[in-house]
Formats: C-alpha cells, sequence, structure tokens
C-alpha cells in the first residue's frame, strides 16, 4: 500500500513540477501582458494544485496535511484576486492589448 | 521524489525573475513578483518536505499571505497614484 502511495506522489509532484514549467515557459514566451495573466494562472491552479496534493498524499493524516489545506485554500482564494486586480489595474490604466490591434472594429462580445 | 519538483519550481522561479527582470510594463514585473511569490511558497513547502522539516509550512503559509498583501499594494498605488493618505478625508475613495 506504501508503495502505491509514493507512487502516486511521485507522479503527482512530477506533473505538478511539470506544469510549472509549463506556465513559466508560457509566462516568457507569450506576446503580451494580458495572455502572460493566463500562463501564470496555469502555475497557480495546475501547478500548485497537483504539488500540493503530491505532498499531502506523502504527509497522510496528520497535522502537515492540514497546513497544506491551508495553504491550497490561500492560493485558491489569493490567485484569482490578484490576478483580477493585476489585469483591471493595467486595463485602467490603459495597457492596450494585442487583441485590439488586429480587428479595427470593437468585436461583439 | 521532491528532488525533481524542487528543480522545476527553480525554473520556475527563474522564468518568473528573467521576466521580472526584462518585463516592458510595469504590470509585468507585478504579475512576475506575483508569480514569484506563489512559486516561493511551493518551494518552502517542497523543501520543507525535502529536508524533513514539517516547520517550514507555516513560513509556506505566511509568505503567501505576505505575497497577496504586497501584490495588492503595489497595484494600488500604480492605479491610484497614491496609498490613499488616511490623514485627508479618508471617505472619498475614487479613483482620481
Amino acid at each position: 500500500m506504501h508503495a502505491v502511495i509514493d507512487a502516486l506522489s511521485w507522479l503527482l509532484l512530477a506533473a505538478g513540477g511539470l506544469f510549472c514549467v509549463i506556465g513559466a515557459l508560457g509566462l516568457l514566451r507569450m506576446p503580451d501582458f494580458y495572455t502572460r495573466l493566463h500562463a501564470a494562472s496555469v502555475i497557480e491552479t495546475l501547478g500548485a494544485g497537483l504539488l500540493l496534493l503530491g505532498m499531502m498524499l506523502q504527509a497522510g493524516l496528520t497535522l502537515v496535511t492540514v497546513k497544506l489545506v491551508f495553504i491550497a485554500l490561500l492560493i485558491f482564494f489569493t490567485s484569482p484576486t490578484a490576478t483580477h486586480a493585476l489585469a483591471r489595474a493595467a486595463r485602467l490604466r490603459g495597457l492596450g492589448s494585442i487583441a485590439r490591434d488586429e480587428d479595427a472594429p470593437p468585436s461583439k462580445p | 521524489m521532491f528532488e525533481i519538483a524542487t528543480i522545476a519550481l527553480l525554473l520556475t522561479m527563474a522564468g518568473a525573475l528573467y521576466r521580472a527582470l526584462v518585463g516592458p510594463t510595469l504590470f509585468d514585473r507585478a504579475q512576475a513578483a506575483n508569480a514569484a511569490g506563489t512559486v516561493a511558497v511551493l518551494l518552502i513547502s517542497v523543501y520543507g518536505f525535502l529536508t524533513g522539516r514539517p516547520e517550514f509550512l507555516d513560513l509556506a503559509i505566511v509568505y503567501g499571505l505576505l505575497n497577496i498583501v504586497g501584490t495588492i499594494a503595489v497595484l494600488k498605488y500604480f492605479r491610484y497614484g497614491d496609498l490613499g493618505d488616511p490623514g485627508e478625508d479618508a471617505g472619498r475613495g475614487e479613483a482620481r
């Protein structure tokens, strides 16, 4: 049973690390601020989620798992808020986005 | 097992710091700082597991809280020009 948990948490940790690197790659490669916001949120959702899940498996039912749940809840609530604040501040500050330049008439939602 | 996650997180942190360094606009840097903060939270947690010291998770929680407060403060400053001096009439909150 222990080997199954180890293998599963190893898989989760590797996948979480992979998604973190993919998010960082997107952070670097994306052409525009708003698209980079999307890439950065990949780190906070999938990367953090899988990593924390893998660590929870490793820790079992102890106080450490409770702390990990709190970290997950913290990231769950604060990262969308931060992303929204970032996008709103940039938008109100007049930061243009590449989508605007291509289609001349404002695209209907 | 945790080595892979640590290396991946260090790469992510390097990417975020590079974006902070080179980011053309101010908001890229604020976003990179926010991403770096989240990666730091994860890095502290994974490192705590790597060295078998569960106290690191408390550090991660506190660092996560500080990170969000810092990001919001930076954004508020650059959106409204100042952090709203409580000395003047504090009730007025609209965007100048």
